[in-house]
């Protein structure tokens, strides 16, 4: 069984569907990229996945000894968290909540599994370090590192590039890449189509038009195509 | 001065008060820093006019243990107000802003018609500014704040992982497993709490003082949130204690000192955080 299989899935707001009709699923070392133009409901496919929200029909299921609340989640960052007083190390804890069931404290375990999180993130020596005070490159650091205390087989990442200049967006592509070389599967929605292509191994476009696919069949289809296209251009930054 | 402090401190009102400030200011400091984090600096400010609206209501009716009335209505107030969050009809800032004025307008409205009082305007006075209750209290109510005020501190302590992960990132707290609304009502429920009883400190329009004052000063200083939580908590009752004894001494309200102190050292921890960037 697949880690993650999507039924004929509805998703929206207050009961009104957005869109419906959605079937993928995600294996281990499957790279999964969302991509779709803007309010297509790339964002609300996600919060469904991860149990934000209640999905308007379909199923959701887990599988593959991946439970619902061992899914590692980057999301984007709020305003909340710009001006937050916490350091790198409390972040990357509390990615370990989750695991420490009814526990109220972290044990030894909890804090290994941080600092072996940090090293792998290459922020072991910014533990110390003020998250507001760090660059943006460096803060999704810290919140992937967050993400994988969490996660077991699957990362969910919310447009994890989204505000990097082009160097930070290579280094953070070639992270992600590293941890699926790990054998983690990695769900990503994304602005960018040509780096989706060039990483994922499959595609699932939402909108107006429906396509879930590997990547290369995504390239030769039409609705792949087209917005390869589009993309080329610089029309459209779907 | 000594001398006269020494002298004040035999008197038993004196010591409960002390007491009573020390741990109201505790409990108060430790919610602040999650509550002005979240952007919810005004709900101390909403939820004690609240109760100053429940506290009219009480005093006409002439309620023997006024706790009765005013504790649900508040916990009530505080659970819709902090769960509505962003889904609500009325956005956060706008709700907070009409219950807090109509709240006060009616309490005041109730105790001008039927108020039972000859000195209307003073035991107004009181509730808003709580110039002498501190001074007033009775053994049972020192047992009774000393009791919630170590609950408060016990929780607090015991969910602190799960209250920075709420307050740093909800969807990813909720995404990895952590049941955020009970978290939030068992928060709410403990804010509501702590205010009431802060009421009987500061009074009524001063309470989101011992709330927000001690996180925003240790905010400017430290950069962790153990440590800013850590240092919220020994400024509040650093400043509760200073503000009651020159109070005492000086004769001033109890309330308004106690703020004035905060407000002094926020300007000297604002000055220490400059220096620490400059430097």
């Amino acid at each position: 069984m697949a880690l993650l299989t999507v039924k004929d899935l509805s998703i929206g707001y207050d009961g009104q569907v957005i869109l419906s009709g959605l079937n993928f699923a995600v294996n281990a070392g499957d790279y999964l990229c969302i991509v779709g133009e803007n309010g297509a409901g790339k964002t609300t496919l996600m919060r469904t996945l991860l149990h934000l929200q209640e999905p308007l029909g379909g199923e959701i299921l887990t599988g593959d000894g991946l439970a619902a609340g061992e899914i590692g989640y980057l999301p984007q960052q709020t305003a909340v968290q710009k001006d937050f007083p916490a350091s790198v190390r409390e972040i990357v804890l509390s990615g370990c909540r989750g695991r420490c069931g009814i526990k109220p404290f972290y044990g030894r375990k909890e804090k290994l599994l941080a600092e072996e999180n940090m090293a792998r993130m290459g922020i072991g020596e910014l533990a110390g370090r003020c998250y507001r005070e760090l660059s943006g490159g460096q803060q999704q650091r810290v919140l992937l590192a967050r993400a994988l205390c969490a996660a077991k087989k699957l990362l969910l990442l919310d447009e994890p590039v989204s505000g990097l200049d082009p160097k930070v967006t290579a280094e953070m592509y070639g992270l992600i890449e590293g941890l699926r070389r790990d054998g983690m599967a990695i769900i990503m929605i994304s602005h960018d189509l040509s780096a989706a292509v060039r990483y994922a191994s499959h595609i699932l476009h939402i909108g107006r038009q429906l396509f879930y696919g590997t990547t290369e069949t995504y390239k030769v289809s039409e609705t792949g195509k087209y917005f390869l296209k589009s993309a080329e251009e610089g029309g459209i930054n779907a | 001065m000594l001398k006269q402090l020494e002298m004040y401190l035999q008197y038993p009102f004196v010591r409960y008060a002390l007491i009573v400030g020390v741990l109201i200011a505790l409990s108060s400091s430790l919610l602040g820093v999650p509550l002005v984090l979240k952007r919810f600096s005004f709900i101390g400010d909403s939820l004690s006019h609240v109760a100053f609206g429940a506290m009219a209501v009480a005093a006409v009716m002439k309620l023997t243990n006024e706790m009765l009335l005013i504790l649900p209505i508040t916990v009530l107030s505080a659970v819709l107000l902090l769960r509505s969050g962003q889904k609500a009809k009325v956005k956060g800032d706008a709700a907070l802003a009409m219950i807090s004025v109509a709240s006060l307008g009616f309490g005041y409205l109730i105790m001008n018609i039927f108020g039972p009082s000859a000195n209307l305007s003073g035991d107004v006075c009181t509730i808003l500014f709580g110039s002498t209750s501190i001074l007033t209290l009775s053994v049972k109510e020192v047992w009774l704040c000393a009791v919630l005020s170590v609950l408060t501190v016990l929780a607090f302590v015991l969910l602190y992982n799960r209250i920075f992960a709420v307050t740093f990132d909800e969807d990813f707290a909720a995404a990895t497993g952590a049941n955020v609304k009970l978290q939030q009502t068992l928060f709410a429920v403990i804010t509501a709490v702590i205010i009431v009883l802060a009421m009987n400190l500061v009074g009524s329009l001063l309470t989101s003082a011992l709330i927000i004052f001690p996180a925003l000063s240790a905010m400017r200083i430290f950069k962790s949130f153990r440590s800013v939580t850590i240092c919220a908590a020994i400024l509040s009752v650093l400043c509760a204690l200073l503000g009651i004894v020159i109070s005492i001494l000086a004769g001033t309200p109890v309330g308004s000192t106690i703020v004035a102190v905060h407000a002094a050292v926020f300007g000297l921890s604002w000055i220490i955080g400059k220096m620490q960037k400059a430097g």
